[in-house]
């Protein structure tokens, strides 16, 4: 297995350890290990109900496990006080799986609310902001006066990143970014992660089932199963591992497909990645 | 491994029902205990104070209410002047018709009709709107974006309830007594005038305080139960319909509960 503890100049972003997630009998992780490194796109697979949503509601302070621990941005999750978990809250930005977009605010006030709320900005400023993110995430400005209710499924999902992006986080979370869009609007979100990352110095958590997201984006990607980590390294590493939790994603028509697909055109190689030195903490 | 559903036997049933019930009202006791907490630094502190809630809530579940509450209030004085009338007039006691409908009315019913109504309108709406966005991640994603969801969605409820109910209590009164008046005047020949006078004479101002005193307690029940009730839907939409109920036959057996004992208080204490 290709364990990660290779490169000592790699800083965890999220460190869990001996992470145990119990709901009543039914055990969610067992012993769960894992670490994220800084600036890399992270990705999390899995059969379903293998606890990957879970894992991310416990890293983003949603949900408490039953034992172990999980370190994010350094700071240690247990018994993290009210204040404390506010200021790491505004670290991290999560794109949630249908939005969570509020039904009550228009897009562009839902983008600015994080702003409002821990920002002493003046309305126009803030506007001002939240039209960015909206452009960056490719909106078109008018869609800003929309209502969430009027969005399709993948302009919900771009409002949610602007909306996740607007504090400027150094942890992106998504939560199936590309589920239930059309190809076109998954390719678009595609685009969208890419650039992300191409902005340098984002590290980025996502939750996927996207054969085309984990080929083509991902450095590393874990993959859970029996709540535990059976395997993690890049796609190409996995590909290459017999356990049968991780066979089934690579086996079978669609991730063959996917492979010869991804292995065409590979993504940026990960050295050029981890050594660019663009972002720098503030 | 082919799955067996075994049916529970009716012991095991009623176990699992009585842990269930139990639980939940451990977590209505740690939500009131929460809310209270909340509500007490946002006293403290009324810089945390969430106006715009606050303000729309008081317009949709208090001037919203108007008009239902007054027509069932003054329908329900009618009734009540119905009622005795028959009784009365074999007494030639016409003129008790003013202590009947102004005592039973301050005391009892106008309170009672009004936190049932609000229960039905506002509670539900509040355990429908905090359902949808739990199952929207809306609360979530406002706990991710470090807003509390006590603040937002919890105090100005309950606040705005506190607020709102004695003063629709207070509009019931009026509207029930006045459909009183008018239907003593149709039964009983009473006129208006002397029910006024008889009315001021034998209602005092203890038992329109009495009645309106119980609408603080009734408006915590209702916006709380809506609340709790919502938070605690999980999974999908059908779920929202099932919490929402679940709040409107809570709050609505919580306010009567709460109104019986007001009553065995009041009788201990004299009142
Ligand atoms: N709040 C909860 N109460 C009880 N059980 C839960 C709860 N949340 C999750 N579970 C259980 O935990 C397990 C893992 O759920 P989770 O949502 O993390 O799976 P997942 O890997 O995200 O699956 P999917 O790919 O289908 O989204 C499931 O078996 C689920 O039934
Ligand atoms: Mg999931």
């Amino acid at each position: 297995m290709a364990i990660t503890t290779t490169m000592p100049e790699d800083v965890a972003v999220i460190e869990i350890s001996k992470l145990s997630t119990r709901f009543g009998e039914h055990i969610v992780h067992t012993g769960l290990d894992l670490d994220v490194r800084r600036g890399e796109i992270f990705a999390v697979i899995g059969g379903s109900g293998s606890g990957k949503s879970t894992l991310l509601r416990e890293i983003i302070l949603l949900h408490r496990p039953n034992a172990g621990s999980i370190r994010v941005l350094g700071v240690d999750l247990q018994d993290i006080d009210d204040a404390a978990a506010l200021a790491l809250r505004l670290r991290w930005g999560v794109m949630f799986q249908h939005g969570g977009l509020f039904g009550s605010l228009t897009v562009l006030e839902n983008i600015g609310l994080p702003l409002r709320e821990h920002r002493t900005l003046d309305n126009a400023a803030v506007d001002a902001l939240a039209a960015q993110k909206l452009a960056l995430t490719g909106l078109a400005p008018e869609v800003g006066a929309q209502y969430p209710s009027e969005l399709s499924g993948g302009m919900m999902k771009r409002a949610s990143l602007a909306r996740a992006l607007v504090l400027e986080p150094e942890l992106l979370f998504l939560d199936e970014p590309t589920a239930g869009l059309d190809p076109e609007s998954a390719g678009e979100v595609d685009q969208l992660v890419r650039k992300l990352r191409d902005g340098g110095g984002l590290t980025i958590v996502m939750i996927t089932h996207d054969l085309d997201l984990l080929w083509q984006l991902a450095d590393r990607v874990a993959v859970l199963g029996d709540g535990k980590v059976a395997g993690i390294g890049s796609m190409a590493e996995l590909a290459q591992m017999d356990t049968p939790a991780i066979r089934k994603f690579f086996d079978g028509p669609r991730g063959r497909a996917a492979q010869e697909q991804g292995q065409q055109k590979p993504a940026v190689p990960q050295s050029e990645l981890i050594g660019s030195p663009s972002w720098k903490p503030k | 491994m082919k799955p067996r559903i075994v049916k529970p036997s009716p012991l095991e049933s009623l176990g699992q029902s009585a842990a269930t019930a139990l639980e939940e009202v451990v977590a209505l006791l740690s939500f009131v205990g929460e809310s209270a907490v909340a509500l007490g630094q946002c006293i403290a502190h009324p810089s945390r104070m969430r106006w715009r809630p606050l303000l729309y809530n008081i317009g949709s579940a208090g001037v919203g209410a108007l008009p239902i509450v007054g027509l069932l209030s003054f329908l329900l004085g009618i009734v009540v002047a119905y009622q005795g009338s028959g009784q009365l007039r074999q007494y030639g006691a016409n003129i008790f018709v003013a202590d009947l409908v102004g005592i039973s009315m301050l005391r009892e019913f106008a309170p009672l009709i009004t936190a049932i109504i609000i229960a039905g309108r506002s509670g539900s709406a509040y355990a429908a709107q905090i359902g949808t966005m739990a199952v929207t991640e809306e609360i979530d994603a406002m706990r991710t974006l470090g807003i509390a969801p006590l603040d937002v969605l919890v105090l100005p409820k309950i606040l705005a309830l506190l607020i709102v109910l004695p003063l629709l209590t207070v509009f019931a009164d009026v509207c029930g007594v006045f459909g009183g008046m008018i239907m003593a005047r149709a039964q009983l020949g009473v006129g208006f005038e002397e029910f006024i006078d008889r009315f001021t004479k034998v209602v005092s101002v203890t038992t329109y305080l009495l009645g309106i005193g119980k609408a603080p307690v009734f408006a915590a029940i209702i916006a709380v139960v809506g609340c709790f009730q919502g938070f605690r839907t999980k999974g999908g939409a059908d779920s929202v319909g099932r919490q929402t109920t679940r709040s409107v036959v809570q709050s609505s057996f919580l306010v009567i509960v709460a109104d019986a004992m007001f009553s065995i208080a009041f009788s201990a204490l004299d009142l």
